[in-house]
């Protein structure tokens, strides 16, 4: 829901703050047990829900809310068997492990509500390298080898993922929100109405003023009024940030199936 | 009865009884935005559209700093004072706390996102866990009062509400707190929500009527819900969820199952904008849970999230709902602010509701019936629905969901806007908008056929921005009228429109801008840091102020 990036932030489990008591390690033990007997079958091995109809434990309401059985051992006993789930006998210090169990589990759920079991992220590679290749032919080489400066990208990038993400963004990139940046300057030329060209690195740009970093090293600023000084600037990556809008995923899978060979 | 006297009293006294510290009116609230900043938009309209015009396009020149106050969160420290030590203007504030927990938690939040009310020569504004009132002449703190908290997530507090004497705050472990505006003494705090269950609670009340309405946030599958409060005993009033929750409720048809429905999420984040003709109170509920995940979820449109839900204020019953995002796979919440007002399409007047959504789509609806007039998209390279449906909503495309290769997809997750609020002027008729612009890739992670749980199950990857607007959008076509470039993004705390042909923005590098509301020419700008609220504005003394909040810092503007 709210901005993810500022969300990164949260500490812990998916309650920032909250402390719930850790719980009896021999009573969550036994409980684990239980629930391998009990119910797993509906639940799932991983509270998840399973095959024969039990729903996600992990984000029931109401064992959420369970401190201490209070809620889920009554729901052991019966109280939902008319929509369900039936009534499991059991010894009350049982059903009190069982919810014991339940809630260790909880406390393993991540930031933002991500389940504790996920599987391992699948191949990214779902790509025609053939067709890759052709595209390449097209739409890269004007630019760049595969026996030129991206000879070995497979090799230098050896995760799929990684390779695709840096390919489409023109800058090495592992993972993360918001834009990327090139690691080599912007550099920008102000043409004013009299007098010379300025060339520069960009330090920082708004519709009022422009700062370089000069030749010599030093930064100056330039004040902006409309049209005045004329500014060209030259972001490294902007033959890739014009790429963005034409790609089509196809095209990218495809791309990519092919760069991974390029060992 | 008691309060409706009261009420009178205040109606023939007038301006006498007026001294600092005096409060809200249902009636006051009812006044399109000028003098006072009253309730979380300003007016009821949800336009940010203020009728002064002091500061104009022509004097805007002229604005310049009539104080600043930086402003100290946390467990009061003895001797106070703004976090500048002893270069800090001197403190008398008073100090109250309240809360619940031990107050040792350290969960951050320390900015100003929130609306700031102006009454009466006070502002009242807060932060997570944090309220304060404030000279609205000289910036001086007059109280600050500290919520011990439990826990949840501190990711923002988007304001105040205030009737009469009485001012409203949420709490992120999910309380409502009244406080006596005059001393910010604690009148009574009541529980709103779970912490247990995830629930963590940032808007801003709104108060209409003889109704505090509350929303909340959750990211962990739980459903989502509006409740309304009595504002002198915060009694609850009334509790409508935003997905069904039992068999025979409206939309059971559009999940797969009772189950999904009440994991459903459609969370009310955002304060709503009210109609006290209709009586009808309309607010953008947020993402479906899973987010990222069909799952269990089913292929349908999983009502009501990411839908604008028009709630009768007596009774909380939903009236109408559109639909903005069906089926959302990209976090793509519909909690923007909508923005009310009567205008001229097709050659009749109409009472129209407009949005500029998160997922890079701009409606404007009849708000009275809920009928879709206009659809259109926005964002300039929006790429993640493959056209609109029998509704007129985008509908989307399988290929730009999260997919185990990739989706290359405009907006990222952040949205072509997020919680900011948008501004409509009524001199122009533009909707004024910040429209993000970046791409990300979306991979699916998890490939369980149960689906994921809250945000979980994909990974995002930024991968490079074609460039960040201030745009206005003609609610007639949906049409981008003008954009203004940004060299960042820009309008991080939302938008200010005035009579005085002028727009308000940060600009994403630091200024505050002042804009022609026709062009979207830079009039005036002051670099101060990046801008963490919506620019407001009020009158003192004949003046008129703008303020502006940057993280725990906040100005106000004045001309001299
Ligand atoms: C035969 C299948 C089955 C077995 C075995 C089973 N359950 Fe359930 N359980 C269900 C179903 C179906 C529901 C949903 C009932 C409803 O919706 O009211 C449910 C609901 C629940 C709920 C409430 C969820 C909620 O949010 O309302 C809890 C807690 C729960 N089960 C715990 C357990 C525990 C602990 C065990 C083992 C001791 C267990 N169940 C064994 C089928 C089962
Ligand atoms: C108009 C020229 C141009 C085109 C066309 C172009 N690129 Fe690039 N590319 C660049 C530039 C310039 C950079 C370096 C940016 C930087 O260093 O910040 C770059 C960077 C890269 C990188 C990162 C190299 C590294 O070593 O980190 C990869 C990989 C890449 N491009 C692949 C591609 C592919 C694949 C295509 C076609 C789909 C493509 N480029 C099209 C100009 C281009």
């Amino acid at each position: 829901m709210l901005a993810p990036a500022v969300l990164a932030q949260r500490s812990g489990g998916f309650v920032p703050g909250q402390k719930r008591p850790p719980g009896d390690p021999v009573e969550i033990a036994r409980g684990k047990q239980v629930y391998g007997i009990s119910c797993r079958s509906c639940h799932g091995a991983d509270l998840r829900g399973g095959d024969m109809g039990g729903p996600n434990l992990l984000r029931s309401q109401l064992a959420l809310a369970d401190r201490a059985g209070e809620l889920i051992v009554p729901v052991i006993q019966g109280s939902l068997a008319r929509s369900g789930m039936p009534a499991i006998p059991m010894s009350p210090e049982d059903a009190k492990a069982v919810s014991a169990y339940v809630r260790s589990v909880m406390d393993t759920i991540g930031g933002q509500g991500k389940p504790p079991s996920e599987m391992a992220p699948p191949s990214i590679l779902v790509g025609n390298a053939g067709e890759g290749e052709k595209f390449f032919g097209q739409k890269c080489a004007g630019c760049h080898a595969v026996t030129g400066d991206l000879r070995g990208i497979a090799t230098r990038l050896a995760d799929p993922k990684v390779l695709q993400n840096t390919w489409v963004a023109g800058v090495v990139r592992r993972g993360g929100f918001g834009t990327p940046r090139s690691t080599k300057p912007t550099l920008v030329t102000l043409t004013p109405k009299t007098g010379a060209k300025v060339e520069g690195k960009l330090v920082r740009m708004d519709a009022f003023q422009v700062t370089l970093e000069l030749e010599d090293g030093t930064i100056r600023s330039f004040g902006r009024d409309g049209e005045a000084p004329r500014v060209e600037v030259k972001n490294p990556l902007q033959p890739h940030i014009d790429m963005l809008p034409q790609l089509t995923d196809q095209n990218m899978h495809d791309v990519t199936a092919y760069l991974v060979t390029i060992k | 009865m008691r309060i409706w006297l009261g009420l009178v009293c205040l109606g023939l006294w007038g301006a006498a009884l007026w001294a600092q510290g005096g409060g809200v009116t249902p009636q006051e609230l009812l006044k399109p935005l000028k003098e006072q900043w009253p309730t979380y938009n300003g007016d009821y309209s949800g336009r940010r559209y203020s009728l002064l015009k002091e500061v104009n396009t022509a004097t805007v020149k002229n604005l310049s700093l009539a104080w600043m106050i930086r402003l100290t969160p946390g467990m009061p420290q003895a001797g106070g004072g703004g976090g500048r030590g002893r270069f800090a203007p001197p403190s008398t504030a008073k100090r109250i706390v309240g809360g619940e927990g031990t107050g040792d938690l350290q969960l951050g939040g320390g900015t100003i996102k929130a609306s700031v009310l102006m009454v009466d020569g006070t502002l009242y504004f807060s932060m997570p866990d944090n309220a304060w009132a404030v000279d609205a002449r000289d910036g001086r703190e007059l109280w600050h009062y500290y919520w011990k908290t439990k826990g949840g997530t501190h990711i923002g507090n988007r304001g105040l509400a205030m009737w009469n004497n009485y001012l409203y705050m949420e709490t992120p472990d999910n309380y409502l707190v009244s406080l006596e505006a005059k001393t910010g003494k604690e009148r009574w705090h009541k529980p709103i929500a779970d912490l247990e269950q995830g629930y963590f609670s940032t808007p801003a009340p709104v108060v209409a009527g003889n109704h505090v309405l509350v929303g909340t946030g959750n990211d962990i599958d739980s459903p989502g819900f509006l409740q309304s409060f009595d504002p002198e005993t915060g009694e609850l009033q009334w509790k409508t969820y935003m997905v069904p929750m039992k068999k025979g409720d409206p939309g059971l048809e559009t999940w797969a199952s009772l189950d999904a429905a009440r994991h459903g999420g459609g969370q009310t984040w955002i304060p709503g904008a009210y109609d006290p003709e209709t009586k009808l109170y309309i607010i953008g509920t947020g993402n479906p849970t899973p987010a990222y995940t069909t799952g269990k979820r089913g292929d349908g449109d999983n009502l009501y999230t990411c839908s604008l839900v028009a709630l009768d204020v007596e009774t909380g019953k939903i009236r109408w709902h559109y639909q903005t995002s069906p089926h959302d796979l990209h976090d793509y919440d519909s909690a923007q602010t909508p923005i009310l007002a009567d205008l001229p399409f097709n050659g009749k007047m109409r009472k129209l509701v407009m949005t500029a959504a998160r997922n890079g789509y701009f409606f404007t609806l009849d708000r009275v019936t809920g009928e879709r007039l206009v659809s259109a998209k926005y964002g300039m390279h929006t790429n993640w629905a493959k056209g609109l449906n029998r509704n007129g909503a985008p509908e989307h495309d399988p290929v730009k969901d999260p997919t185990v290769g990739g989706a290359l997809v405009s907006p990222t997750a952040e949205g072509t806007v997020n919680w900011q609020p948008p501004a409509f002027s009524l001199d122009t008729g533009l909707f004024y908008v910040p429209e993000w612009n970046a791409f990300s890739i979306f991979y699916l992670t998890d490939l369980d056929p149960r689906g994921s749980m809250g945000l979980g199950g994909k990974e995002e990857v930024g991968v490079g921005s074609p460039g960040d607007y201030l745009s206005a959008i003609d609610y007639k076509t949906g049409k981008v009228v003008w954009r203004h470039r940004w060299y960042g993004m820009g309008g991080s705390g939302g938008l200010l429109a005035t009579a005085g042909g002028l727009v308000f923005a940060g600009d994403g590098q630091s200024n505050f801008v002042a804009h022609d509301a026709r062009t979207g020419k830079p009039l005036w700008h002051t670099r101060i840091g990046n801008i963490s609220n919506a620019p407001q504005t009020y009158l003192l003394d004949g003046h008129q102020y703008v303020t502006v909040a940057t993280g725990d810092t906040l100005w106000a503007f004045v001309l001299n």
